[in-house]
């Protein structure tokens, strides 16, 4: 699975890097950074988590 | 004989911690129902969780910047004032206006920005509850404790000066209080902007290393007073009459659950998933702000023109057994996120991160420290705030 992050929708809620650390991060600016970007195992539940909760619709998966 | 008080509008009635039966009826039944808007205007109310998701994450048909949300009957202020008013209103803005603004905020509100803020939230609890303990019990939590500590958190952030507070918060409360007649809501909003405006023009002067000085330094060319004054009263406005709700009604909430508060009080591990359900099964704001149509859309299988309005029961949406089970039970064990108590889509509440700090820290420090503590008036005598924009309670006496 490849998880895709389109800065210019993120709102900078920061639900997914409370989600997963290992898969997102914030920039200064507070917008959305993907680290990992197939992540596996545990990290891609939690991506999926991130993905579903995402606000702005700024996080999508693919399998 | 006293006449019996009105009842607020449907999508505001509550019993207690409840939305009332009514409401889960509208969402077992046809998921959408039409309803009288506060301020009499009809409108589409939607109470299933998927539909409220479906809504809330549709800016572009369902506008917040459409202008008839806001429109109240009654409001004397001219069109220059309200245009004025309106700057910076994020909550009444729409992409790609509502990114611009959002954008300037972000860097404030992020994960990491939150963690370096935590010591000094632990501070300000630690030092009401020192108060708390100094004056002795009994005590009215909600004074004492639920306000001052959001309202210290959002003053120091924003960088208005506390000693400010209590005017202020007299305002903003009488503000959302939809029972207040308009004219006085009028002349409270003329002082709120007056206040910001001086503010502002204090920041721009001398700006300090808070949001406000942020905004002059970082952003000050990219936005007029306007935006800037409207952009702080939200953050002020919003940063008091939320997170001192939830602390009110969640320790009540807590102290009608008493297994439950003793897994907050002694559990560390608990706190995170504890938040997360007090906020679901309260779902303070009622609705938020009412959306309008600006297309022809279907929703819970209703065709709904353009240009009508549109609000989300957010705790019916909470409370419904297709999102989880048993809804109706506080279980503080089960709390995760994805419920719309702090919204949907562009909206999401910003504050959202430093709201659940807050609360991680202010709840089991409280129930540590006030380990007998206890409600001091009958649950039946509780004053719950019926006609507030954001639900809560009026006072909270306690004992310990």
């Amino acid at each position: 699975m490849e998880i895709i992050a389109d800065r210019d929708l993120c709102i900078g809620a920061g639900l997914c890097v409370t989600s997963s650390e290992a898969v997102f991060d914030q920039d200064d600016d507070g917008i959305v950074l993907l680290l990992v970007g197939e992540p596996e195992g545990a990290d891609a539940d939690a991506a999926r988590q991130a993905v579903s909760l995402c606000p702005s619709g700024a996080l999508r998966v693919e399998e | 004989m006293t006449q019996a008080p009105p009842l607020p509008p449907l999508h505001m009635q509550r019993d207690r911690f409840d939305p009332v039966p009514e409401l889960a009826e509208v969402r077992e039944g046809p998921g959408i129902r039409r309803v009288q808007s506060v301020f009499g205007a009809p409108a589409w109310l939607v109470a299933r969780h998927e539909d409220v998701r479906e809504v809330l994450a549709d800016a572009s048909r369902f506008s917040n910047a459409g202008g008839l949300a806001m429109r109240m009957p009654g409001d004397t202020r001219s069109a220059e004032e309200k245009r004025r008013a309106m700057a910076g209103q994020m909550l009444a803005a729409d992409p790609p206006d509502h990114t611009r603004l959002r954008r300037f905020l972000t860097p404030e509100f992020t994960v990491r920005r939150m963690r370096r803020l935590e010591p000094r939230i632990v501070e300000i609890v630690d030092e009401h509850l020192d108060a708390m303990e100094r004056a002795g019990s009994p005590a009215d939590l909600v004074p004492s404790f639920a306000l001052p500590i959001p309202s210290l958190v959002i003053c120091e952030l924003l960088g208005v000066p506390y000693a400010d507070r209590d005017e202020f918060q007299h305002r903003t409360g009488r503000q959302l209080d939809l029972s207040i007649p308009m004219d006085e809501r009028v002349a409270l909003q003329r002082e709120s902007r007056a206040y910001m405006d001086r503010l502002v023009a204090g920041a721009k002067a001398d700006p300090g290393e808070d949001v406000l000085g942020m905004l002059v330094r970082e952003h000050g060319d990219e936005m007029t007073d306007d935006e800037l004054a409207g952009i702080a009263s939200l953050l002020l406005i919003a940063g008091h009459e939320t997170t001192s709700n939830m602390l009110g009604l969640g320790t009540l909430a807590l102290l009608r659950h008493p297994d439950q508060l003793a897994t907050v009080r002694d559990d560390p591990e608990s706190v995170d998933a504890a938040v997360e359900e007090l906020m679901r099964w309260l779902s303070i704001v009622h609705t938020g702000v009412a959306r309008t149509t600006t297309t022809e859309v279907e929703i819970a299988g209703q065709t709904i023109p353009a240009g009508e309005l549109v609000l989300c029961a957010l705790p019916t949406a909470n409370r419904d057994p297709g999102f989880v089970d048993d809804p109706d039970t506080l279980d503080v064990s089960r709390g995760a996120m994805g419920h719309l108590a702090f919204g949907h889509g562009v909206h999401h509440c910003l504050g959202a991160p430093l709201a659940r700090m807050e609360m991680r820290i202010a709840f089991p420090a409280l129930l540590r420290r006030f380990p007998r503590l206890a409600a001091a008036v009958p649950f039946e005598e509780v004053p719950f705030r019926a006609f507030h924009f954001v639900y809560g309670l009026h006072s909270l006496p306690v004992t310990w």
